[in-house]
C-alpha cells in the first residue's frame, strides 16, 4: 500500500424517489488496495459502485480518481457488472464480449484490429478461458460467464478495478482463479473494490474494507476495523453472537 | 391474375417493378432494424410506435386536406416520436412499466387516431375516401416517389448502422457498461429508436398501423434461430424481411388486392415458423432428435459401465460372460446388445459377450472426458 489516494468520495448522496439509498459517503480509498464493500442487502452496495462511476446521477456529490474528476478519468477506471445484468443469450461470443473492453479507447467508429484482438486473447487466457474463445455466450457456465465478464475489464488495462459480486454463483474453482487474479493485480499497485457477500472470507482475501448500509459505517485496513462493534453496527445483530446460536 | 403471371410481368410491368421493389427495401429495412428492436428486448415498442402514428396521419390530413402520402408520413413520424417519448417518459418518472406505458400509449394514440379517421369520413370531401389503407396497407398505391424515399431511408440506416456498429452492439448488449467507457449512450440509443420509428413509419403505406410490428420482429425472431453472430442475424433478418415483403405483395396483389398487411405478415409467419422447426441448433426438430440420441447414448454407456463393473473383477477383460446376467439384474434389450458390438465396446457369441480392449478402455475414460468441444 503506498500513500496514494486511487479513489476518492465526497458527499455522496443517492435516492429513488424520495428515499435515500445512499446518505452522504465519504470515502477514500488508497492505491493498491483490494477493498470490499459489505452490508445487508439494500445497503446501496451497488449503488455505490454505479453511482461513482456515473451509471447513476447522484443527488450530490462528487469523485475523484487520482485527484482528478471521474469524467477525466474514465480510461482508469474497469468494471465488472452482475452478470445477471446482461442478456446471455445475446448473439455474441466470448472472445467478441472481452473485445468490448477495447472500445473505450478506441473511441467512437474506429473497429478493433489486430492489436485489440492479441489483447483480448491474452486476457482470456489469463482467465483460463483461452479454449472457449468462439463459444457462443450462452453456452458458458455461470463462472465462465464471470470469468469472461473478468476478461473484459483486464483488457481495459485500468488502474482501478470496480466489481458487482463477482463471486455470486460460481464455483470455488473460478472463486479461487478470480481472487488470485484480484491478488496480482493488487501487488501490480492495481486497486481493486469488490462488492461482497461472503462475510467469512473478508479476512482472508481483501486488505481494506467498506462497512456500508445506506450511511458509510466504517472504512479502513481489515486487520484494524473488520471486527463485531463493525459488524453489529452495519447488520444490526451481533454477527458472532447470532452465528454461534 | 396468379402468382406466376405476376412475376412474370415483374420485369414488365414498370408499376409492379416498383410496388415489388418497394417492399422488398421495406422488408430489408424492418428485419435489420428489428433486430435491434428484438436484442433491446423492446419488441412491443415497434407495436406501441406504430399505432401511435396513426392520429399523426389523420391530423396531417385534417391541416393539410390532400393525401400526399409525403406529409402523411411526416405526421405519422411526429406522432410516431411523440408517442415515443411518452413512452419513454412514462417508465422514468413514474412506478409504471414499460409493458403499462407501451399498452398505455398504443391504446390510448390508436382509438384517438380511429376517433379523427371516423370523422373524417362523415367529412363531405371526395379526396377522404383511402385513409383506411393505412390501417391493414395496400402496397398496390405505393408510387415511385414513395419507393425512392424508402431506398435513401435504407441507405441512409445502412450507413449509420455500419458506422456505428460497434456502438449498437455493445449498447444493445451491455448498456451500463457501455457508459462507464465514456460512451454516449442517450446518443446512441436515440440514433436507434429514432431509425426504427422512421422503418415503422415508412412501412405503414405498406403494411399498415396494426400489423406493421410484425414486420420488425418476423424476420430478425426467424433470423435469430439460424446464427450466434450479431452481423449474421442483421443480414439473415434484411434477408427474410425482404422476402416477405415481395411474397405477400405478390399474393395480396394477384389475389384482388388483398390487404397487403396481412398477407406479408402471415409469409413472415411462415419463416418464423419454419426456422423455429428446422434451424439445426436452436430448432425445435433437431434439438429433440439430439435430446433423444444423448439419451439413447447415456442408456448404452450405462450398460457398457456397469458390463465394465463386471469384467474388471476378472484377469482377462475379454472373458465372456453371459448374456443371463445382465439379464438378471437390469433387463437390458438385445438392440442395445448389438448397438454395442456395431460400437466394436464388446463382442457377442450366441449365449455370452465380452468387453474388448476398446470398449474396456472407453468405459474406463468416460467420466475422465472434459468439455470443452472447441
Amino acid at each position: 500500500m503506498s500513500e496514494k489516494i486511487a479513489i476518492q468520495v465526497d458527499d455522496l448522496t443517492v435516492a429513488y424517489n424520495y428515499k435515500p439509498v445512499l446518505w452522504d459517503i465519504d470515502l477514500v480509498v488508497p492505491e493498491a488496495v483490494l477493498m470490499a464493500i459489505v452490508g445487508p442487502n439494500g445497503a446501496g452496495k451497488s449503488t455505490l459502485i454505479k453511482s461513482i462511476l456515473g451509471i447513476i446521477d447522484p443527488i450530490a456529490g462528487s469523485v475523484s480518481i487520482y485527484g482528478k474528476p471521474y469524467k477525466k478519468q474514465r480510461q482508469l477506471v474497469a468494471y465488472v457488472p452482475q452478470k445477471g445484468s446482461v442478456d446471455w443469450d445475446f448473439p455474441t461470443t466470448a472472445l467478441d464480449v472481452v473485445m468490448m473492453g477495447t472500445y473505450g479507447t478506441l473511441g467512437w467508429i474506429k473497429r478493433p484490429g489486430k492489436k485489440e484482438k492479441k489483447a483480448s486473447l491474452e486476457a482470456l487466457e489469463k482467465v483460463g478461458m483461452l479454449s472457449f474463445k468462439n463459444r457462443q455466450i450462452s453456452q458458458l457456465s455461470g463462472g465462465q460467464q464471470q470469468r469472461v465478464f473478468l476478461a473484459r475489464a483486464l483488457v481495459q488495462n485500468a488502474s482501478i478495478y470496480f466489481m458487482d459480486e463477482p463471486f455470486q454463483g460460481v464455483d470455488a474453482t473460478t472463486e479461487i482463479a478470480i481472487i488470485n487474479i484480484l491478488k496480482e493485480l493488487r501487488k501490480a499497485g492495481k486497486t481493486v473494490v469488490v462488492v461482497h457477500h461472503d462475510l467469512q472470507t473478508v479476512p482472508e482475501y481483501f486488505d481494506w474494507v467498506t462497512f456500508l448500509n445506506v450511511k458509510k459505517i466504517a472504512t479502513g485496513p481489515v486487520k484494524d476495523i473488520f471486527n463485531d462493534d463493525n459488524l453489529t453496527k452495519t447488520y444490526g445483530i451481533n454477527y458472532k453472537v447470532a452465528v454461534n446460536k | 391474375m396468379s402468382i406466376t403471371e405476376y412475376f412474370n410481368m415483374l420485369f414488365t410491368d414498370y408499376t409492379l417493378g416498383t410496388i415489388t421493389l418497394g417492399t422488398a427495401v421495406l422488408g430489408a429495412i424492418c428485419g435489420m432494424l428489428g433486430s435491434f428492436a428484438v436484442l433491446r428486448k423492446q419488441s412491443l415498442l415497434g407495436d406501441a410506435i406504430s399505432h401511435a402514428a396513426l392520429p399523426g396521419i389523420a391530423v396531417a390530413f385534417l391541416i393539410t386536406g390532400a393525401k400526399d402520402s409525403n406529409i402523411l408520413l411526416l405526421g405519422a413520424l411526429v406522432s410516431g416520436l411523440i408517442g415515443t417519448f411518452w413512452i419513454h417518459g412514462m417508465t422514468k418518472k413514474t412506478h409504471l412499466k414499460s409493458d403499462t406505458a407501451l399498452g398505455l400509449v398504443l391504446s390510448l394514440f390508436f382509438g384517438f387516431g380511429m376517433l379523427l379517421l371516423t370523422f373524417i369520413q362523415k367529412q363531405p370531401n371526395a379526396n377522404q375516401a383511402g385513409l383506411d389503407k393505412y390501417l391493414f396497407g395496400q402496397a398496390a398505391t405505393l408510387v415511385q416517389s414513395d419507393v425512392i424515399l424508402m431506398i435513401v431511408v435504407t441507405a441512409l440506416a445502412l450507413i449509420v448502422m455500419l458506422l456505428f456498429w460497434k456502438e449498437f452492439k455493445i449498447l444493445l448488449f451491455d448498456a451500463d457498461y457501455t457508459k462507464t467507457l465514456g460512451f454516449n449512450t442517450k446518443f446512441i440509443d436515440i440514433t436507434i429508436t429514432f431509425f426504427i420509428v422512421l422503418a415503422i413509419v415508412l412501412g405503414l403505406q405498406t403494411v399498415g398501423v396494426v400489423l406493421m410490428s410484425a414486420m420488425l420482429l418476423a424476420p430478425a425472431a426467424a433470423a435469430r434461430q439460424w446464427t450466434n453472430r450479431l452481423s449474421v442475424m442483421v443480414f439473415l433478418a434484411a434477408i427474410f424481411g425482404a422476402f416477405s415483403g415481395v411474397f405477400g405483395t405478390a399474393i395480396s396483389a394477384s389475389q384482388n388486392n388483398l390487404s397487403t398487411g396481412p398477407v406479408i405478415v402471415l409469409v413472415a409467419s411462415v419463416f418464423v415458423l419454419f426456422s423455429f422447426v428446422f434451424s439445426p441448433s436452436r430448432g425445435i426438430l433437431f434439438r429433440q432428435l439430439r435430446f433423444r440420441r444423448n439419451r439413447r447414448d447415456l442408456k448404452l454407456k450405462k450398460t457398457l459401465q456397469f458390463m465394465f463393473g463386471i469384467a474388471e473383477t476378472h484377469e482377462n477383460i475379454s472373458h465372456p460372460h453371459a448374456i443371463k446376467i445382465l439379464n438378471n439384474f437390469q433387463g437390458f434389450a438385445k438392440t442395445s446388445l448389438r448397438a454395442l458390438e456395431e460400437k466394436e465396446w464388446i463382442t457377442l457369441d450366441k449365449q455370452s459377450w465380452a468387453l474388448t480392449k476398446k470398449g474396456f478402455e472407453e468405459a474406463q475414460t468416460m467420466f475422465d472426458k472434459k468439455d470443452d468441444n472447441e
